[in-house]
């Protein structure tokens, strides 16, 4: 899947740019403004972020490998965040987490974010969300779940069309 | 035409302050500023201000001709600058002496600018352990790989725990396994698992190469040196980062697994694939060589070489290398031969010998062959080859002695304008012998229609007029060379010659640099080097005599060849010496 840059990314990163000093300061801004528009940032993105910024792409490389929130495949149509930070990692987030695993057929103990074969959803552990009272606390795409059970959890799956 | 030889390079540069410090309870006088990797003027660092005094001081991201990063912290040292009092004026000790404010932290010795009274500690308890310390963390993952590591024996992970390990890890818990034989481009494999992220070799070819090519990706435990996925790692600069590598991560893939280091007998040389001519160290067992490794010689390739240079070593020991003299297609004596040759040579009439040199040979075998050449009123003259430069340190010039041939007057500043010469004198049968060394004429050899169409063929070598066709009406051909060619073939007299590899000698570079180089491994079968037989040639010959040895035909050599003049072998020393041209 090749990388084409719309005209109002094109517009939107050369503002970004014009904001820092060197064109390099920049990058993190415009990883940001092609996962925004495209949900990820394929090695083809990369390439055209080095070529706008005068770098060469094991620069953007670098920055893209290193932040877990930078996607470098693409995401299921629901994104499940689980928290794993302390206070929800004592209230069952790993539990939670296997659970969802289970349920979508994803295995529990990899590594990093994993998504259905049908595209449907993408499994991951998130740190802190902030709401430490009421763990475990978890996401999906933008919306907030406090006090997530299992039976919980089933239904906000139900609930995902 | 010449003036003095000297050593320098440049001029020299505008005097700067110097500053004392004390290294260790030892006071030294050192440059407040001096050049840093880029040749740009900077304060001296502790740790330089320490190489000069002589005091090790541990490190792996620090290299002196690299940007400073301070990121391995083994560097670390104590240090104290003098008290001030409230006058901000430096406190006094009653003897006189600075009072010395110790610094409470340590500092990077790398990284940190001296001042004028510092005083540096490197071997306090308190160092000790930092060094200890740090050693113990760069351990933690590091796999146990010494015995089956290329790096081994000459690691300085292995050189550091001799000195600050210990002799069982404290690491209960389980090591971060990383990626091992990461292909990263067709010269270097990578074993993450030995890194220690120092950065060296991302520094050199960004800084160095100019291929920002290498990069960290991901993060914590494991990150990992990489280049962009589909981007090989491949520039002509590429093997230097397996140099500098400090540990056993990056290997050439070309010495990979095939001699431990301190097997390797090192001889120091030169490289002969172009005319920049990089001071080398040959590594060879049981005569044969495994690798060439630049040596550091600031006046010609600072600490690199190319790739394309230092991968040019296995026709050393290709299976076709000439091993017996050959008179007339007959296995001969080199007694027998030169003999003959000298009877054939004595008689010759002036003016109908000619010589094709190769401007590949040494300064004393083409000053040996100029005497040659002034007996026998012969015309000479040598191929050109020419290729690509680039701006670190390869040269268009691929012939590594191109200023030997033109200061001993085996050719003309323009190399090759005799050729059609010696072609007409050939056809026109007033050259009856031509001798020919180290240069496959026939091969290259085109009929003149052909020339006019092309200058130069797809290898390097000029093409010249010197067909086979030609070669076959001369009476005699001498052919001296490595290995069996198209022209060996056609020649009457065979003599087998030598590498540089199997001989000591000297190259002018293309900056006129005079180097020596060392004889590393035997010629095989009866090979001789040049220098050797071309003595016998021209003591029959011309009956003069004296240089039996390498050391007096160079000194001989730089009485005679005004621009060598003044010159011993003994003073040209491993880095050379700079001649005017």
């Amino acid at each position: 899947m090749s990388f084409q840059a719309t005209p109002e990314l094109e517009a939107e990163v050369n503002e970004l740019i014009s904001h820092y000093p060197v064109k390099r300061a920049a990058s993190l801004m415009v990883l940001h403004a092609i996962q925004e528009k495209f949900g990820w940032i394929s090695s083809d993105a990369v390439q055209w972020t080095a070529k706008k910024l005068e770098l060469q792409p094991i620069n953007v490389f670098e920055i893209l490998t290193f932040y877990p929130m930078l996607r470098q495949e693409p995401q299921g149509k629901y994104a499940i965040k689980v928290c794993r930070t302390l206070s929800c990692a004592l209230g069952g987030a790993y539990e939670l987490h296997h659970h969802f695993c289970e349920k979508l057929g994803l295995d529990a103990h990899k590594h990093g974010p994993q998504t259905t074969k049908d595209g449907k959803f993408t499994v991951e552990f998130v740190e802190c969300l902030a709401s430490c009272g009421t763990a475990p606390v978890m996401m999906v795409g933008e919306k907030f779940y406090e006090g997530v059970s299992h039976k919980k959890a089933d239904e906000i799956v139900a609930g995902c069309k | 035409m010449s003036t003095a030889a000297t050593t320098e390079t440049k001029t020299a540069a505008p005097a700067i302050e110097k500053i004392k410090v004390k290294i260790d309870g030892r006071e030294i006088e050192v440059p407040r500023l001096t050049a840093d990797w880029s040749g740009k003027l900077t304060p001296m660092t502790m740790i330089q201000a320490c190489e000069l005094a002589k005091t090790d001081v541990p490190h792996y991201c620090w290299h002196p001709k690299l940007p400073v990063v301070g990121n391995c912290r083994m560097c670390l040292v104590e240090f104290g600058t003098p008290a001030l009092g409230p006058d901000r004026k430096p406190v006094i000790n009653p003897d006189g002496t600075f009072k010395i404010a110790k610094s409470p932290r340590p500092a990077i010795a790398c990284a940190t600018p001296i001042s004028p009274g510092m005083e540096i500690y490197t071997k306090t308890p308190a160092v000790k352990q930092m060094r200890e310390g740090v050693l113990e963390s760069l351990l933690i993952n590091h796999p146990l790989d010494c015995p089956i590591c290329d790096q081994a024996g000459e690691c300085k992970l292995q050189e550091y725990s001799v000195d600050y390990g210990q002799s069982a890890s404290r690491f209960v818990e389980a090591k971060v396994h990383k990626p091992k034989a990461v292909d990263l481009g067709p010269r270097i494999m990578l074993d993450a698992e030995r890194c220690i992220l120092c950065t060296r070799c991302i520094r050199f070819t960004r800084d160095i190469a100019k291929d920002d090519a290498l990069g960290i990706i991901n993060r914590g435990s494991y990150n990992t040196i990489a280049t962009f996925p589909g981007m090989p790692f491949d520039n002509n600069y590429t093997l230097n980062t397996v140099d500098v590598c400090p540990v056993g991560a990056l290997t050439s893939k070309d010495f990979r697994f095939q001699m431990r280091a301190w097997f390797l007998k090192e001889t120091k040389s030169v490289c002969t694939s172009c005319a920049t001519g990089c001071s080398v160290l040959f590594g060879s067992r049981e005569e044969k060589i495994y690798r060439y490794t630049p040596r550091d010689n600031d006046a010609v390739n600072a600490s690199w070489m190319c790739d394309a240079g230092r991968l040019n070593y296995k026709w050393i020991a290709r299976a076709d290398r000439l091993k017996d003299v050959l008179v007339r297609g007959q296995k001969s004596t080199w007694t027998a031969a030169l003999n003959e040759l000298s009877d054939k040579l004595k008689k010759a009439p002036v003016g109908s010998v000619a010589i094709i040199a190769s401007a590949r040979q040494t300064n004393e075998e083409l000053w040996l062959i100029s005497k040659l050449k002034a007996k026998l009123g012969a015309i000479s003259d040598s191929i050109a080859r020419v290729g690509d430069a680039d701006k670190l340190l390869v040269s268009a010039d691929k012939n590594s002695n191109t200023n030997g041939a033109r200061l001993t007057g085996i050719c003309f500043t323009e190399m090759g304008v005799n050729l059609q010469p010696i072609t007409d004198g050939i056809e026109s049968g007033k050259i009856k012998t031509l001798i020919v060394f180290g240069e496959n004429i026939a091969k290259h050899g085109v009929n003149k229609e052909k020339l006019r169409d092309s200058e130069t063929v797809g290898e390097v070598v000029t093409e010249h007029s010197l067909t086979p066709e030609l070669l076959a009406k001369l009476e005699t051909l001498v052919v001296s060379d490595i290995h069996a060619n198209e022209t060996t073939k056609l020649a009457h007299f065979v003599l087998p010659g030598a590498t540089h590899a199997e001989k000591r000698g000297s190259f002018t570079n293309g900056k006129g640099r005079v180097q020596k180089f060392m004889k590393a491994v035997e010629a095989p079968g009866d090979a001789r080097a040049e220098w050797e037989f071309l003595h016998d040639l021209v003591h029959n010959v011309t009956g003069q005599n004296g240089f039996v040895t390498i050391e007096g035909l160079f000194n001989q050599m730089a009485k005679e060849v005004p621009a060598f003049s003044g010159l011993t072998w003994q003073a040209i020393g491993d880095t050379g010496v700079t001649v005017q041209i």
